[in-house]
């Protein structure tokens, strides 16, 4: 039989894909809406290949089912929603600290509280700032289609082994919960336990993992090397794309599903004559500092898009140094933004108003 | 196994403890009397003895044992208060070969992580667990545990711990052996040379069930602390033996070892081609089955939403449409209405067809087509059909036919009747299809595109409907039907 790898899924499926196809080992995870198609998807995929799924009885358990697969050397991943990703903190706060590479997805709903099960991206500085206690940060990557929920994981493997750290993918509910189709990439080999591993076919009983220090000198090393570790992810791995963006005035920003409604508002603005670019982050930490930089030599104006009430603009503005003027165009409580809430906007600025 | 006592520090510890910070890399960081330096060396001894230690992982809890990997010359792992059976968990999944020790202490078990822990427990995970209950938190300095005693005074029950306020010491063996999943639990204590060596019997037997996979081991050890009991260390015994054995008495509570099987888990597969047959999908001719379009409708992007009553088939609908752009090499998105809107019991779904890369999925203007199954999706959203829109509504439930702007074309199909005479109205999604594939061959596509419609239709609802192959006719069937009463109403 021939197969064919163009598939129609769900973000939501389409990140288990790509996660199986990255040698994904083991799936840890407690269901929420809109992520519990994630956990459906692994269910059913992850033991048609030997490969572990197990629903956690919590959160809390979840996260430390993780960091139990990824200390044994081994691929894993978990999936939630805002308020379970909060419950999660507190693992992936040992996670960091320890050095453990683990992909977690973040398919965010309305929040604060418990909120509605609607589209949201009020996760964003739980996320890119650490989100648990103490100075860690975790590596977050930005899928705006389902293609990229497929692509990505398998990124955020890559990245979480070769700086030992936690990845997060974070989107919103409608990139989850939308079917697009999407190209699978090839199968990957196993990947091998790392030589830190508590694998004892790799290095017999000479490992161990902890994230207690009680001298105040030993703590401060470790924080000191994990902050030379995001300087390095900092200057290494900002990702974004960019569109019509080179000879933009008007450079609109957003993730997610704010990133496809801000494409189509650019291209609009462009048939009304007014100069419209976008810079889709694809990493929110690091954030892509060096194209806004770039891009504030010659854009008048910046525009964030955003589901929540205002969170990546002060990235926008620190990364630009406050130079141009950064306006937000927002909803909340899931709501989505529309093509037109952010043309009208757009088309008031390029008039000469705020 | 050799069960003769040995003297000695344990081959299962370190030589010199390395791994402890500061000058002293000889002694153990606990009080005098406390009963983890015994436990320890009970485990030790047996991890050596039976030639386990480059496979073995000892799970530090916090608490006072935060630091057992100083000790043990094995894996060690330091996990947050309470999660060490979830710890535990992910570890022997991922890896079963490994074998995984849990030691943790009356607080991180039986309070803050006594949820992960019966869970493991009930789970039957392949590991084994040593719950240090010495009545009292230790490391955070002498406060109640799940486990002091009634009348007991601690620094957060100073009057004496009292059922009304605090409930009732929790019996851990108990619990546990009520569950059907753990094949050993035993409560033992560190007192006298007798009970120790009954300890030192019941840390071997879990150990040896974690080695043979038969599941989860339990073994609770009633043990001194006398610092934060304020007992003199030669009181410590008789206050385990009078007062903590009368309510957790000591004994074998669960013991099917002999009757379990031992635990198999699946090898993960990484073989290419048995992936690619998992996650890919079978079709003969793979990728290139299917030939692209090359209607000049199809140069820009199409934007679609069908709208009805819950249950009329509206999301499959969209989904099949979506299915037929894929097989045509077109990017598709397919969004379904999410949120409060499914609620109200109607459902809408918007499809976008794009030879080019698709920005916003969310069709709420610039219509192509839009597809109406009842009369308050027509009124919603017919404002949002574009200039040359084309408008197609089921007339069998919107009866007067609606009004459209110049250039806009509003085309009536009597779905629901045509489905339910077809004999089953789930089809009039089915029966719209078909209609849809006959207002396009007249209007929009080429001959060669137009021939090519019901068999991409039929491998769309095939991909749909997966595996339900009588759904899979039937709804091809009503798809043709529908074409051919739009094509007769159109000539």
């Amino acid at each position: 039989m021939e197969y064919s790898n163009k598939l129609l899924l769900k973000g939501n499926e389409a990140v288990v894909y790509g996660a199986l196809l990255a040698g994904c080992d083991c799936f840890f995870g407690y269901p929420i809406t809109p992520a519990s198609e994630i956990a459906q998807t692994a269910a059913e995929k992850f033991p048609l290949l030997g490969r572990t799924f197990l629903q956690a009885e919590c959160e809390t358990a979840s996260i430390n089912m993780v960091m139990g697969a990824s200390a044994a050397g081994r691929r894993v991943m978990t999936a939630s929603s805002g308020l379970g990703i909060s419950l999660k903190q507190e693992g992936v706060s040992y996670i960091a600290t320890m050095e453990l590479p683990c992909v977690i997805i973040d398919v965010m709903r309305g929040g604060p509280g418990l909120g509605n099960i609607a589209p949201e991206q009020s996760d964003y500085n739980q996320i890119t700032k650490g989100g648990g206690h103490g100075g860690y940060k975790v590596i977050v990557l930005a899928p705006g289609s389902a293609q990229e929920m497929c692509d990505f994981a398998g990124l955020a493997f890559d990245l979480a082994d070769q700086y030992r750290s936690p990845v997060y993918l974070l989107t919103d509910g409608v990139v989850g919960q939308m079917l697009e189709s999407v190209t699978l990439p090839a199968p990957r080999p196993r990947r091998e336990s790392p030589e830190w591993a508590l694998d004892f076919k790799v290095n017999p009983r000479t490992n161990y993992l902890t994230s207690i220090y009680m001298e105040p000198a030993d703590l401060e090393k470790v924080n000191i090397h994990l902050n030379e570790k995001y300087a390095r992810i900092e200057e290494n791995e900002q990702r974004c794309e960019e569109y019509l963006a080179d000879d933009a005035e008007f450079i609109i920003s957003g993730f997610g599903i704010c990133g496809r409604v801000i494409r189509t508002a650019a291209e609009r603005l462009r048939e009304e004559g007014i100069r419209a670019g976008v810079i889709r982050p694809l990493t929110l930490f690091p954030f892509p500092k060096k194209a806004f930089r770039k891009h504030a030599e010659h854009a008048k104006s910046f525009v964030s898009v955003e589901l929540n009430n205002g969170q990546m603009i002060d990235d926008i503005r620190l990364a630009i140094e406050c130079s141009r003027p950064v306006s937000l165009v927002n909803r909340m409580g899931g709501n989505l933004v529309t093509v037109d809430d952010v043309v009208r906007h757009v088309r008031k600025l390029a008039k000469g108003g705020n | 196994m050799s069960e003769v006592v040995k003297f000695g520090r344990p081959k299962g510890f370190f030589e010199t403890f390395e791994r402890r910070p500061g000058s002293i890399k000889k002694n153990m960081s606990y009080c005098p009397g406390c009963g983890h330096g015994v436990l320890h060396k009970l485990i030790a001894e047996a991890i050596a003895d039976f030639g386990i230690q480059d496979k073995t992982t000892l799970i530090s809890p916090v608490g006072c044992s935060v630091f057992a990997y100083f000790y043990f010359d094995c894996f060690g792992l330091q996990v947050p208060h309470g999660r060490s059976a979830a710890a535990a968990t992910g570890l022997t999944r991922a890896n079963p070969e490994s074998i995984v020790i849990g030691y943790q202490g009356d607080g991180d078990l039986a309070a803050i992580g006594f949820n992960a822990f019966i869970q493991a427990a009930n789970r039957g995970e392949n590991y084994c667990v040593f719950f240090v209950n010495n009545a009292i938190y230790g490391m955070t300095g002498g406060q109640m545990a799940p486990t002091s005693l009634l009348g007991q005074k601690t620094t957060t029950s100073p009057y004496g711990r009292n059922a009304l306020t605090e409930g009732y010491p929790l019996k851990v063996c108990e619990m546990v052996s009520q569950l059907e999943a753990p094949v050993y639990v035993e409560r033992v204590a560190l007192t006298s040379p007798a009970n120790i060596l009954k300890a030192r019997k019941a840390v071997r037997k879990a150990i040896k069930i974690s080695m043979e996979k038969k599941g989860f081991a339990f073994v609770e050890v009633l043990s001194g602390c006398p610092v934060n009991l304020k007992l003199k260390p030669a009181d410590m015994d008789k206050f385990i033996e009078e007062n903590m054995t009368k309510y957790f008495p000591l004994g074998v509570f669960k013991d099917v070892a002999d009757e379990r099987e031992p635990v198999k888990r699946a090898t993960p597969v990484y073989d290419r081609a048995k992936v690619e047959e998992t996650l890919y999908r079978a079709m003969p001719g793979g990728n290139e089955a299917h030939e692209s379009l090359e209607s000049p409708l199809f140069d820009r992007e199409l934007r679609v939403k069908i709208g009805g009553f819950g249950g009329q088939g509206v999301l499959s609908l969209g989904l099949i449409l979506a299915a037929m752009g894929k097989y045509r090499n077109l990017n598709v998105s397919w969004l379904p209405s999410y949120g409060p809107e499914m609620r109200g019991g109607t459902a809408n779904c918007a499809v976008i067809l794009n030879k080019g890369a698709i920005g916003s999925p969310i069709v709420d203007s610039n219509c192509d087509l839009l597809v109406v199954l009842n009369r308050p999706s027509l009124d919603k959203y017919l404002p949002e059909l574009g200039e040359n829109g084309v408008l197609m509504y089921d007339s069998s439930t919107i009866k007067d036919a609606p009004k459209v702007k110049p250039g806009q074309k509003a085309i009536a199909i009597s779905a629901g009747d045509i489905a339910e005479e077809f004999g089953n109205l789930k089809c009039a999604n089915a029966v719209m299809l078909g209609a849809i594939g006959a207002v396009l061959t007249k209007y929009y596509l080429t001959p060669a595109d137009a021939a090519k419609f019901q068999e991409t239709a039929e491998a769309a609802i095939a991909e749909c409907f997966a595996g339900k192959d009588k759904i899979v006719a039937m709804n091809a069937e009503a798809c043709k039907l529908g074409y051919t009463k739009m094509q007769n109403a159109q000539s």
